[in-house]
């Protein structure tokens, strides 16, 4: 990675300095040796308020580099404030290039989503997580957490399921479900919707998550079991639609409902934004096509 | 016949191979300090006996049944625990994460003041099936079937089991945590005050409901406690402390009627009679 | 007749640590015995130690000297040095212990504190409560009063109850503190009646009569407690 400062903007490359990269790095690195383990590191103050991602910002700052490609998502829409300003951030403290597209990129940070395009092994997904720890719900000490951790006593991550099951009837959890990663930590995936938690287990990408405000870095390097938690008799299940985007028409990705109106219109539409359009696109490049090749027979028809 | 008897004759030993203890302390201290916790006490519990300790505040009760139960370590002396698989291990010993399994499945530990003992903001039903699905239980039904069981037997309604204890009585909330304990099938209870603070009738009805629970499980028991009419309604055996260390032990009925030591005698004749 | 039950060079002394310390001696040089078969009664006037050589049997009291020997199958116990989990293994296989005063938890029906004894000793829990309602109608006890609480009863009903408890084992030995103290006569017949049966089934009996005519139709034999007393 290189040390070269970008001309535009008097900061050191990617805002932070060197000596905060390394450490930061090495703390990436701790987390990809010790699946699903938070690393405490020093979190840095950045030029935005807690909640808005500084945590997955300390994590892209410290392993991008000159030639990388970068996407930034918030809830799957590429044009949020949120994602625009990040975007905007590293493509001036770095100058690297910025896309939309899920295949161009080779560091996706996200805020609440999984592309619905999987992502292959030359890319890296950063979570932005606002509460690390998944035993916090139940105990709030954390010298107490750790040593759960440390001793595998997970027995209350399913008195949170067994409470969401005796009041609802079913697992209610439908956001931050948590997972046991590579058979040792329980580890919470951040706030994505559980139809997300599939594409954690056996990912091709390395998967990386940064909580600013509590400074910790957690990781999940590529083709690494994951499992959500569950009962026998309450088996996980992913939420499903019974329509299809209203916008692009697809079946089986995951939909935002959109109000429309102040008389209780609305409508479902994929969250992932850049999905979206590609599907759009694509529809209609084979309306164009079919009618080219309408066009084509009558020529034909007429020669 | 008389003739024929020698004393080293009637003299049956107490441990033997085929007999061991359940729990065995030796010259057990803590010191906080300069400041003696609990000075050199020494005792065997064999299975099925409850043993009170009793005392008043500042005894050492307290600091005792704390490194009995593994949660103060000694300044020095040795506790030694007989597991499942019938070894014998000093609990010092053990792992941090073998004395904590031993902790919530083969023991249990019933605290004064309820909020200690159970998560306040988890279903009574949740607080019971804890313990079992720490013990990897990953079946709903049979940890809610198992749940319904325990409320049962400490009685508590069924209908009350989706309930928080932040809306249980004084009472409900000390016998939900008895069932949180008992739900794994411990061989060996810690109870610490479990009945000070309640009214008398409801102190009646939960030892009468340990008292069952002891004999029908054949729990073994040390319970520290201040109320002398909890120690004789409850308990086999009775240490009386003083300062740090035991000044008596015996039978209960024994020590409450007849006993030896200034102090016991004292402590006896100070309890007013209704 | 097999020798249950021996006390020798049994003294008692309570020292009393509340007034300075003064030594209170009751008794000493207690020689006795009691056989199967047998029913010893202890006499001598109130005060004398007959109720303190029964409860240093039971283990209740301590035994400062001497020993205290109980058989117990092949082998021999002196409850004057036996540990506590000794003496309530004895207490739950071979001595029983009937006092005048029943001392019970709250919230127990009448019919399980008479099955506890039973239960303690294996059997089962539906046999043992048959057999303790067995006792109790002979007792007379009244049938509405088998699963209250005896707390509210009246003197005589409780000591039935307490009569049940201590009777409706097999132990091979009993001790009995005033047994039929407030009873009527009806029921003191029917008491000494159990009594006798215990007896002729052969277990060996010491115990403290007041009443004269029980104590006639139980007693094999009397010792004079007076003759041990340490003044």
């Amino acid at each position: 990675m290189t040390t070269s400062a970008v001309e535009a903007t008097p900061y050191n490359f990617a805002y932070l300095d060197e000596q905060t990269k390394r450490m930061i790095r090495r703390a990436i690195l701790k987390g990809i040796a010790i699946p699903g383990y938070q690393v405490p590191f020093a979190s840095r103050e950045m030029p935005m308020p807690y909640g808005w991602g500084t945590g997955g910002v300390q994590i892209t700052a410290a392993i991008i580099g000159p030639d990388d490609v970068l996407k930034v998502i918030d809830q799957g829409a590429d044009d949020t404030t949120n994602a625009v300003a990040i975007r905007g951030f590293f493509a001036r403290t770095a100058g690297v290039a910025t896309t939309t597209q899920t295949g161009e990129a080779s560091i996706i940070q996200t805020r609440h989503r999984i592309p619905e395009q999987p992502l292959q092994s030359d890319q890296v997904l950063v979570f932005q997580v606002p509460i690390p720890e998944p035993l916090r719900f139940l105990e709030p000490r954390e010298t107490e957490t750790r040593k759960m951790h440390a001793l595998e006593e997970y027995g209350i991550m399913h008195v949170k399921l067994y409470e969401d099951i005796a009041r609802h009837g079913h697992i209610a959890t439908t956001y931050a479900y948590p997972v046991l990663v590579d058979g040792r930590y329980v580890m919470d995936p951040s706030p994505i919707p559980k139809f997300d938690n599939p594409k954690l287990h056996q990912s091709d990408a390395l998967l990386l998550f940064g909580a600013g405000r509590e400074q910790r870095i957690y990781a999940i390097p590529p083709h690494t079991d994951v499992v959500s938690l569950d009962f026998e008799d309450y088996p996980f299940e992913v939420q499903t639609f019974d329509e299809p985007c209203a916008i692009c028409g697809t079946r089986g990705t995951y939909l935002d409902e959109i109000i429309t109106d102040d008389k209780g219109g609305r409508m479902f539409v994929c969250s992932d934004t850049d999905f979206c359009e590609r599907q759009v696109a694509r529809n209609q490049g084979v309306q164009n096509q079919s009618s080219a090749a309408a066009s084509e027979k009558t020529e034909m028809t007429d020669a | 016949m008389l003739e024929d008897f020698t004393p080293s004759e009637a003299f049956v030993p107490e441990a033997t191979a085929e007999d061991p203890p359940l729990l065995r302390a030796s010259g057990v201290s803590h010191f906080y300090g300069n400041r003696v916790g609990c000075q050199d006490v020494s005792f065997e519990l064999w299975p099925g006996e409850v043993l009170a300790i009793v005392g008043e505040s500042g005894s050492g009760k307290s600091t005792l049944l704390g490194c009995l139960s593994g949660r103060l370590t000694p300044t020095a002396g040795v506790v030694e625990y007989r597991m499942r698989d019938q070894a014998t291990r000093n609990i010092f010993d053990l792992s941090e994460a073998e004395r904590r399994f031993l902790a919530r499945t083969d023991w249990g530990f019933v605290h004064q003041d309820a909020r200690n003992g159970l998560r306040m903001t988890i279903s009574a039903g949740g607080n019971v099936g804890e313990r079992l699905m720490a013990i990897g239980n990953r079946n709903y039904a049979a940890i809610r079937g198992e749940a319904l069981d325990w409320l049962g037997r400490v009685e508590i309604d069924a209908d009350r089991i989706d309930d928080r204890p932040e809306q249980f009585s004084g009472g409900m909330r000390q016998r939900l945590q008895i069932a949180r304990n008992l739900v794994t099938g411990p061989r060996l209870v810690f109870m610490d005050e479990p009945t000070s603070g309640l009214d008398v009738s409801v102190q009646a009805r939960l030892l009468d409901l340990l008292r069952g629970l002891v004999s029908d499980l054949s729990l073994s028991a040390i319970i520290v406690t201040h109320d002398l009419a909890v120690a004789r309604m409850i308990s086999h055996r009775m240490m009386v402390m003083r300062n740090g260390t035991v000044v008596e032990s015996g039978l209960t009925d024994q020590i409450l009627d007849d006993p030896q030591s200034a102090y016991a005698q004292l402590l006896v004749a100070s309890v007013l009679q209704p | 007749m097999t020798m249950r039950l021996c006390l020798s060079g049994v003294g008692k002394t309570f020292t009393m640590h509340m007034r300075d310390g003064t030594r209170l001696p009751v008794l000493r040089n207690v020689e006795l015995a009691v056989s199967e078969g047998e029913c010893v009664v202890l006499s001598g006037p109130s005060g004398v130690g007959k109720s303190t050589i029964l409860r240093m049997i039971y283990g209740n009291y301590r035994t400062n000297e001497g020993q205290v020997l109980v058989v117990d199958g092949d082998k021999i116990i002196d409850v004057a040095t036996a540990s506590p989990r000794r003496i309530l293994d004895l207490r739950h296989r071979v001595i029983s212990y009937v006092s005048q005063f029943l001392r019970a938890v709250p919230r127990v029906a009448a019919i399980d504190i008479v099955a506890e004894p039973l239960k303690v000793r294996g059997v089962e829990a539906d046999v043992a409560r048959d057999r303790a309602a067995e006792m109790l109608a002979r007792l007379n006890l009244p049938e509405r009063l088998w699963s209250l609480p005896p707390a509210t009863f009246s003197g005589g009903e409780q000591q039935r109850v307490n009569i049940a408890r201590g009777l409706v084992t097999d132990h091979p030995i009993l001790i009995l503190d005033e047994p039929t103290a407030s009873l009527d006569a009806s029921n003191r017949d029917i008491v000494a009646e159990l009594i006798e049966e215990r007896r002729e089934a052969g277990a060996a009996m010491l115990g403290i009569f007041h009443d004269g005519s029980v104590r006639r139709r139980v007693a094999t034999r009397a010792i004079d407690v007076g003759s041990f007393a340490s003044v």
